[in-house]
């Protein structure tokens, strides 16, 4: 029989490729897999790191986080954080790749988008740390800023003042996004074959005709995965908090995953940080189910 | 309100658009005339706008205590790379070598796990084939957050609570979906040709794989550690929870530590931001192409 791919690919006896894939699965169903599974039943618990007993309490974690004040502060933060990102991170990164993609020549947009991808790369820790200088009112670049064009009446402690905080947070996320995002939508915006802004131009269309009729409707699709992203993002943001304000002050700038990790850890009640953690899931799960269904039902529309 | 276009002669290189672009029409020269001016202040503004508070920081590190203080928008006037010597002893090059560890194993471990996974799932049929791929690919939905608690009990159990070894094994399995994802579609674009005369010759599936299926994904393989790199290094959330000693501490949570244990030597602070920066900055800008490679590639499916 003539030897092809085909043959290979269906004649070996299947412990060949599971072999292969054994270790990879045995790490995602053992470290992903069943922790998220056991965080479902671990929050129908309440017990400590201490204690060997854990007392059945059945629904009883997510009752109390109903009541809890500071879960709805979380979430309202969480929100928050959603609503400013999709406007700056999405939409503003969309324009930037509009204009680095249509208005330069190569070698400058490098450049720019280098640059502008830099704060990703960075660790949250050295971001969180470098801003809480910024925002220092003391010797932050910020106030002294502001006092020296004339606007010391804006001077704050942003990351010490209840009424602030969480918006110099979402701030600085900003900053360290947008970069990433924007690259997404020049990946995206590369793929638009160039005849059609030829055909536009020759046609008399100006640059935000073209933007509007032509660039963002053929990035749809990278703007809705930016935009899942951006999301799930907003929803699970960790670091940028813990490394700030740790949600302070008074739990003012607390987010669903920085309370699920006091509760655990400072306040020791787990079974209710593990219900924190099972809202967080259903969100995320949420989120990534819209994405399958949107996906799927939205197909790519063909290149004319 | 009309628009006139006018044709600028704008002239790149040929060799240079031939090699970047090789479906370069005439169009392109109708629209990559210069921009508004309003549009280049913008840019730079925001150039700016990043560049400096990065700029800052290396440059503040390098002040005095004293100078921070009094003149905080003047450039040092000596510069005081004791500061980052200093930086480097409280624990920052301890903070280094434990992040190097961590990164490079997790690298490792990611690349050839994720290799194999992908060869068995792009070139063999089996009936298990399409579950085993939702499995590995369905991780992707599942965050760290929401596994957190549960993994501090059975790393406590696994006597793996409190060390590198944690770090390295939780980096590997969450981001083994992404990493064999990426792989595989890779591996699925590549030609049978060449596995096909070795199958003739009477190779092994292993030969197989590591003389023909690992050279040609060197490119993927190179884009994938890339992300792992950045992910790895900046690692916070596992690195916080479950490592206690100060000695085993990876950069981003010891950075944290430093902060309490430097209350106000603020430079030296400083300095330790910037030796912890300063290494993916330069990995980003030598490896871009492949990284951003790497991004596209995962983000176009």
């Amino acid at each position: 029989m003539q030897i092809t791919m085909q043959n290979i690919m269906q004649k070996r006896p299947t412990l060949v490729p599971l072999m292969y894939l054994l270790p990879a699965v045995l790490l995602v169903v053992a470290f992903v897999y069943y922790p998220v599974v056991n965080n479902l039943w671990l929050s129908l618990f309440r017990w400590s790191a201490f204690s060997p007993q854990d007392i059945w309490v059945g629904l009883g974690n997510y009752r109390a986080l109903l009541k809890d004040p500071v879960f709805w502060t979380a979430l309202r933060d969480n929100v928050a954080y959603v609503v400013v990102s999709l406007v700056f991170q999405v939409g503003g990164a969309l324009v930037l790749a509009a204009i680095l993609e249509e208005a330069f020549v190569r070698r400058f947009r490098v450049f720019f988008r280098t640059v502008y991808f830099l704060p990703t790369v960075i660790s949250m820790t050295v971001v969180g740390l470098l801003f809480t200088f910024l925002y220092d009112p003391q010797m932050g670049l910020i106030d002294q800023l502001l006092t020296l064009t004339g606007h010391a009446s804006w001077v704050r402690a942003w990351l010490g003042d209840e009424r602030t905080a969480i918006w110099a947070i979402i701030a600085m996320s900003q900053w360290q996004s947008i970069g990433y995002i924007a690259l997404l939508f020049v990946v995206a915006m590369q793929r638009i074959p160039r005849e059609l802004y030829e055909a536009a131009a020759m046609d008399g269309a100006n640059r935000i005709r073209i933007f509007f009729r032509i660039t963002i409707p053929l990035v749809r699709e990278m703007t809705l995965l930016a935009s899942i992203i951006t999301i799930s993002g907003a929803f699970m943001v960790f670091n940028e908090v813990m490394v700030t304000t740790q949600g302070g002050p008074n739990n003012a700038s607390q987010v669903l995953a920085t309370w699920m990790y006091q509760s655990a850890f400072m306040n020791d009640q787990m079974g209710y940080a593990s219900a924190i953690a099972t809202i967080i899931f259903l969100i995320s799960f949420g989120i990534a189910v819209v994405q399958l269904w949107v996906g799927r039902s939205g197909q790519t529309v063909g290149t004319a | 309100m009309t628009t006139t276009i006018t044709r600028t002669p704008k002239r790149v290189s040929k060799a240079r658009a031939d090699r970047r672009e090789p479906e370069r029409s005439s169009g392109r020269r109708l629209l990559t005339r210069a921009p508004s001016w309003g549009v280049y202040i913008m840019l730079w503004a925001f150039v700016l706008l990043i560049v400096y508070p990065l700029f800052w920081m290396v440059a503040a590190s390098l002040k005095t205590n004293a100078e921070m203080f009094s003149q905080a928008w003047a450039l040092p006037r000596y510069l005081q790379w004791g500061n980052w010597a200093q930086a480097w002893q409280l624990g920052v090059g301890q903070y280094v070598l434990n992040s190097v560890i961590v990164t490079v194993s997790s690298i490792i471990g990611v690349i050839v796990l994720g290799a194999w996974a992908a060869y068995a799932l792009a070139r063999f049929r089996y009936p298990l084939r399409t579950p085993l791929l939702y499995l590995i690919i369905g991780g992707l939905m599942l965050s760290p957050q929401v596994a957190l608690i549960p993994l501090f009990r059975l790393l406590s159990t696994l006597q793996l609570y409190n060390t590198l070894g944690a770090l390295i094994v939780l980096d590997i399995a969450f981001r083994l979906p992404f990493t064999v994802f990426l792989m595989r579609a890779y591996m699925l674009g590549l030609p049978y040709d060449l596995e096909e005369a070795a199958y003739i010759d009477g190779a092994s599936h292993w030969q197989v794989f590591w003389h023909i299926i690992v050279p040609l994904s060197r490119p993927i393989m190179l884009s994938a550690a890339l992300l792992q790199a950045f992910f790895s290094w900046n690692e916070f959330l596992f690195a916080l929870t479950f490592i206690q000693d100060s000695a085993l501490k990876t950069l981003p949570v010891g950075l944290l530590d430093m902060q309490s244990r430097l209350l106000t030597n603020w430079p030296v602070l400083l300095a330790g931001l910037s030796i912890a920066a300063l290494p993916m900055i330069a990995l980003f800008i030598v490896g871009q192409r492949w990284f951003v490679r790497g991004l596209a590639e995962g983000m176009g499916k």
